[in-house]
C-alpha cells in the first residue's frame, strides 16, 4: 500500500517538471495521478486479427458482428410485414411468425442496438476520445467479445433445435413463454436464455472495462466535464446495464428452472390445452416486474449512446457549440436515475395493483422533462449555428424528428388513462419503434459515416449517402406515423392475421406500409455497397476529415495505430465543443490546442 | 436545401395526413369519454409542440446553412433561456398529467351498484358467467375445473349454484347498467378489449383482475384478446351485445344456471349406465 502511495507521488513529480516547466502559466495542467500502464503487444496472426485485444479493433468486431445479425432481423421483419399485407401468399403460419416476431424483438434491441452502441462505439470511441492508448483491461476486453459471439450463436443455433425458436414475444412472459400453446417452449426458451446469460457475462466484462476507463484513463485535463458527449452518453448507459442487466439474468435463470426443471418461480397453479400442470404458487407478475426493471432501463441503454452521439454529430456540423453542454450532461444523469423508477408503465393493464398506476405514470411524465430539454438543446445548436449539410448532418436532423415523434408519443402511453385504450395495439408498435429502434439506428447511420474515416482511413461515398439517407428517413417515417391511427382504432399488435375493424378498413394502408418497408430493407443493400467499396477504393480522408474538436481526430496518424497516440498522450486544454471562437480565423480548436497556442480566441474557461 | 423543404413537408405532411385520415378512435360506447378528452388533449398539446420545433428546425437549417465567411454565435450557455424551457416543458406535463390521473382516479373506483360478470379466458376463447338470483358468484378454483365442472365451481358454495354459466357464446350487456369485469385466467395470460368500450385489463392465472364500464350505446361488439396468448392469440375473439332492458331479460332467461347443468349432467351419466 504505501509502495504504491510512493510511486504516484514520484510519478505526479516526475509529470510535473518535464511537461509544464516551460510552459507558460495560462497552458497549466495538472500533472497526471497515475503512471502510463503498460501496453499490450500483439505477437500473432491470431492475436492481431482473431483474439484482438486493442478496443479500436474489438470495435470494428463488435459492429461487424451486430450488423450481421441486425440483417437476420431485418429480414424476419420483412417476410413479417409481408405475411400481413398479402396473407393470401401465405409466407409464414402463425408459430413461424410468433417465432419471427419474438427473434426480431430480441435481436433488435439487445444483440444489435445494446452490442452495437456499447460494444461497437464505446470500445471504438471511448479511448480515442478519452486520450487513452486502450481499455485499462484488454484481455478482458477481447474475452468480452468472444462471449457475444457465443451468445449470438446460441442465439442462431435456436432457429435449428426441435420445435424451432421461442415464439413468446421478446418479452418471454410466463406461463405462456413456456407452456404448450407457445411454438418453441422448452428448446427455444434454454436456448434462448442460455444466449441471453452469455450475453450478460459478456456484456459486463466489456462493460467494468467502459466504465473505468473512463473514470481512471483519461488523458491529462480531461476532466469529467470536458469529455465528448458521446463518451458521457457511453459511460452513462453502460453504468445504467450493469445494473439492469441482473435483474434480466435472475429472471432468466428462475425462467430456465421453471421451463427445464418443473419449478413455479413464475408458475401459478394452472391448466394447459386440457392438462393439469404439477405446477403452483408462482407469480407470473413478478417476471414482468424483473423484465422491465431490465427492460426499461435497456431502452435507455440504446437511446443515451444515442443522445451524446448525436450532441457531438450535431455540434461538428452545425460548426457551433453544443449548447447547454452542462444541462445536456445532468440531464443524462437525470435520465438514467429516473429511468429506475419508471418500469411498471409497461405493466398499466397487467393487473397490478391500481394504486402503482398513480406513481409510475407521475415518474414516467417527469422523465420528459429532461428529455425535452435535450431536444430543445440540439435545435438550439443549429440555431445561429454555420450548417453543413453533410450526410451525418443529414441523419442528425432526421434523428431528432424521428425522436421527437416518437418521443411525444411516448406521452400518450406513460399517462395511465391514455395508456389504457392504446396499449398493446400499434400504437405502441410505433412508438417504440420511432424512439428506440428508427431513431438510434438514424444516429447510428450519422456515426458511421462520420467515423468511417477513423477506422479505414477513407470517406464514404457522399451521392450514395444521401441516397440511402433519403430513402431511409421518408421511408421509415412513413411506415410508422400511419401505424398510430391503426393504434387510435384499436387494431391490437402481435396478431397474425391482421385485425379488420368495422369500424374503418386497414387493409390499404397495411400493404402501403409493407411495401415501404419493403423498399426501406432493400434500400439498405446501397449501404452495405457503400461500405464495402469505399473501405476499398474510397476517396482517401485527409486528417480531421470534419474539423473536429474531440481527440479520436488529433492522433498523429490517421487512422491511429495501435497505442493511438505514439510516444506521448496528449494534454487536453479545454471542452470539445469550441467552434465558432471569436478572435481567431478558424472555427474550431481542438481539446489538446493550449490557450497559449490561439492567443487572440476569447473561449470561455472550460 | 432540398432537406429544409422535406423537413417541411414531413412535419406539414403529418398534419394533412392527419386531417384526411379515416382512421381514428372508433365511436365511443362506453362512460369513458374521459379517456378519449385526455387523449385529445395530449394529442393537440404534443402534436402543437412537434409542429413548432419542427418548424423551427426548418427555419434554422435553411437560415443557418452553411456559408465560407461566416462563423457560428460563440454562446455555450444561456442559463435565462434554459430555466424558461425547463419550467415550461414542466408546466406542460403536469397539464396532460392531472387529468389522466382524475381518469385513472375513476376507472379503478368502481361503484357499488356495478354488477359482476366474471369473464373466463382460455387459450383461445371466452366463457361468462352472471350472478344469478343471489347476485352473488359462487367461489371457483382451478382445482375443481373437469369436464362437468367447467368453471372449477366450488359445489359446497350455495351462491355458485344459480350461476348462470354462459360458455363459448356472446356476451350480453344492459345498456346504461355499471358492469364491473372480473377477469380470470385458466392458463396463460390474456386481455379482455373491446376497442368501443376503451378499457381493457390483463387476466393472469392465480388471480382475478377487474375494470368497471358502463355500456352506453346499442350495439354488437367484437371482443379481442390484448395480451400475446400463444399460437391462437390472433383469432381470440368474441362478441358482447349491447341492449335494452327487455331485450337482456330475454336473453337471461334463456341461460341455464350451473345447478340445471349439473343435473342434466347427472341425468346423462344414468341415462348412460342403464
Amino acid at each position: 500500500m504505501s509502495d504504491e502511495f510512493d510511486y504516484k507521488i514520484e510519478a505526479k513529480a516526475a509529470d510535473a517538471t518535464t511537461a509544464d516547466a516551460s510552459a507558460p502559466p495560462i497552458d497549466y495542467v495538472p500533472p497526471a495521478e497515475r503512471p502510463e500502464q503498460e501496453l499490450y503487444h500483439s505477437k500473432s496472426w491470431w492475436t492481431t486479427y482473431v483474439f484482438s485485444q486493442d478496443a479500436k479493433y474489438i470495435g470494428v468486431q463488435y459492429t461487424c458482428v451486430a450488423t450481421a445479425i441486425a440483417v437476420v432481423g431485418l429480414i424476419l421483419s420483412l417476410m413479417m410485414r409481408t405475411q400481413l399485407a398479402f396473407p393470401g401468399l401465405n409466407v409464414l403460419d402463425p408459430s413461424t411468425y410468433y417465432q419471427f416476431v419474438t427473434m426480431h424483438g430480441m435481436i433488435m434491441v439487445v444483440f444489435f442496438l445494446t452490442a452495437l452502441f456499447l460494444g461497437g462505439f464505446g470500445n471504438l470511441l471511448i479511448p480515442l476520445m478519452c486520450g487513452a492508448r486502450d481499455m485499462v483491461f484488454p484481455y478482458v476486453n477481447m474475452l468480452s467479445f468472444w462471449i457475444f459471439v457465443l451468445a449470438i450463436l446460441l442465439l442462431v443455433s435456436s432457429f435449428f433445435v426441435p420445435g424451432g425458436p421461442t415464439g413468446a414475444g421478446w418479452t418471454l412472459y410466463p406461463p405462456q413463454a413456456i407452456t404448450v400453446g407457445t411454438p418453441g417452449n422448452l428448446w427455444g426458451m434454454v436456448m434462448m436464455l442460455a444466449s441471453l446469460v452469455f450475453f450478460v457475462i459478456g456484456f459486463t466484462m466489456g462493460g467494468l472495462n467502459y466504465v473505468i476507463t473512463v473514470l481512471q484513463a483519461r488523458a491529462r485535463g480531461m476532466t469529467l466535464m470536458r469529455l465528448p458527449l458521446s463518451v458521457w452518453g457511453i459511460f452513462v448507459a453502460t453504468v445504467l446495464a450493469l445494473l439492469a442487466f441482473p435483474a434480466l439474468l435472475v429472471g432468466g435463470i428462475m425462467l430456465l428452472l421453471d421451463a427445464v426443471l418443473g419449478t413455479s418461480f413464475f408458475m401459478p397453479e394452472m391448466i394447459s390445452m386440457g392438462e393439469k400442470l404439477s405446477t403452483e404458487g408462482g407469480s407470473p407478475i413478478l417476471f414482468q416486474h424483473l423484465f422491465w426493471f431490465f427492460g426499461h432501463p435497456e431502452v435507455y441503454i440504446v437511446a443515451l449512446p444515442a443522445f451524446g452521439i448525436v450532441s457531438d454529430l450535431i455540434s461538428v456540423h452545425a460548426r457551433r457549440n453544443l449548447f447547454g453542454y452542462r444541462m445536456m450532461v445532468w440531464a443524462i444523469v437525470a435520465i438514467a436515475a429516473l429511468s429506475f423508477i419508471v418500469w411498471a408503465h409497461h405493466m398499466y393493464v397487467a393487473g397490478m395493483r391500481p394504486w402503482f398506476g398513480y406513481f409510475f405514470a407521475t415518474t414516467t411524465l417527469i422523465i420528459a422533462v429532461p428529455t425535452a430539454i435535450k431536444v430543445y438543446n440540439w435545435v438550439l445548436t443549429l440555431w445561429r449555428g454555420n450548417i453543413r449539410l453533410t450526410v451525418p448532418m443529414l441523419f442528425t436532423l432526421a434523428f431528432i424528428i424521428t425522436f421527437l415523434n416518437g418521443g411525444i408519443t411516448g406521452l400518450f402511453l406513460g399517462n395511465v388513462a391514455i395508456d389504457v385504450p392504446l396499449s398493446d395495439t400499434y400504437f405502441v408498435v410505433a412508438h417504440f419503434h420511432m424512439v428506440m429502434g428508427i431513431a438510434p439506428v438514424l444516429v447510428v447511420f450519422g456515426a458511421v459515416y462520420h467515423w468511417f474515416p477513423l477506422v479505414t482511413g477513407r470517406m464514404l461515398d457522399e451521392g450514395l449517402g444521401k441516397i440511402h439517407f433519403w430513402i431511409t428517413f421518408v421511408g421509415t417515417y412513413m411506415i410508422y406515423t400511419p401505424m398510430y391511427y391503426q393504434g387510435f382504432l384499436g387494431v391490437p399488435r402481435r396478431y397474425f392475421e391482421m385485425y379488420e375493424s368495422s369500424y374503418a378498413s386497414t387493409v390499404g394502408l397495411n400493404v402501403f406500409i409493407t411495401v415501404a418497408a419493403l423498399i426501406v430493407g432493400l434500400s439498405q443493400l446501397i449501404f452495405f455497397y457503400n461500405i464495402i467499396n469505399s473501405a476499398r477504393a474510397g476517396k482517401k480522408a485527409k486528417k480531421n476529415p470534419w474539423d473536429a474538436n474531440s481527440l479520436e481526430w488529433q492522433t498523429p496518424e490517421m487512422p491511429p495505430k495501435h497505442g493511438n497516440w505514439g510516444n506521448e498522450l496528449p494534454v487536453v486544454y479545454r471542452w470539445p465543443y469550441d467552434f465558432g471562437v471569436p478572435g481567431i480565423d478558424k472555427d474550431y480548436i481542438p481539446q489538446n490546442v493550449s490557450p497559449s497556442q490561439v492567443s487572440g480566441a476569447k473561449a470561455d474557461k472550460t | 436545401m432540398t432537406i429544409a423543404f422535406v423537413l417541411f413537408l414531413v412535419v406539414v405532411g403529418t398534419l394533412i395526413f392527419h386531417i384526411w385520415s379515416p382512421w381514428w378512435l372508433t365511436p365511443l360506447a362506453s362512460n369513458w369519454s374521459g379517456m378519449d378528452e385526455t387523449l385529445l388533449l395530449t394529442f393537440w398539446v404534443t402534436g402543437g409542440v412537434f409542429m413548432a420545433v419542427g418548424l423551427f428546425m426548418v427555419y434554422c437549417v435553411w437560415r443557418y446553412r452553411y456559408q465560407k465567411d461566416r462563423k457560428s454565435e460563440y454562446k455555450p450557455e444561456d442559463k435565462k433561456l434554459e430555466f424558461h424551457l425547463t419550467w415550461i416543458t414542466a408546466v406542460g406535463v403536469v397539464a396532460l398529467l392531472a387529468p389522466g390521473l382524475i381518469v385513472w382516479n375513476k376507472f379503478v373506483t368502481v361503484p357499488e351498484n356495478a354488477v359482476k360478470v366474471e369473464v373466463m379466458a382460455y387459450q383461445w376463447g371466452w366463457n361468462y358467467r352472471l350472478a344469478g338470483e343471489d347476485e352473488i358468484l359462487g367461489k371457483t378454483s382451478i382445482h375443481n375445473i373437469s369436464d362437468d365442472n367447467p368453471y372449477g365451481l366450488d359445489l359446497d358454495d350455495p351462491n355458485g349454484k344459480d350461476d348462470l354459466l354462459v360458455e363459448d357464446a356472446d356476451l350480453h350487456l344492459q345498456i346504461d347498467k355499471p358492469v364491473k369485469v372480473l377477469l380470470r385466467s385458466i392458463d396463460v395470460l390474456h386481455n379482455f378489449y373491446v376497442p368501443e368500450f376503451r378499457a381493457k385489463m390483463d387476466m393472469v392465472p392465480g388471480m382475478i383482475t377487474f375494470y368497471w364500464f358502463t355500456p352506453t350505446k346499442t350495439g354488437e361488439y367484437e371482443i379481442l384478446c390484448a395480451e400475446l396468448c400463444g399460437t391462437g392469440h390472433y383469432a381470440m375473439l368474441g362478441t358482447v351485445v349491447v341492449e335494452e332492458e327487455s331485450d337482456y331479460s330475454n336473453w337471461l332467461a334463456q341461460q341455464t344456471s350451473f345447478e340445471q347443468i349439473l343435473a342434466q349432467n347427472k341425468t346423462i351419466q344414468l341415462t348412460e349406465k342403464q
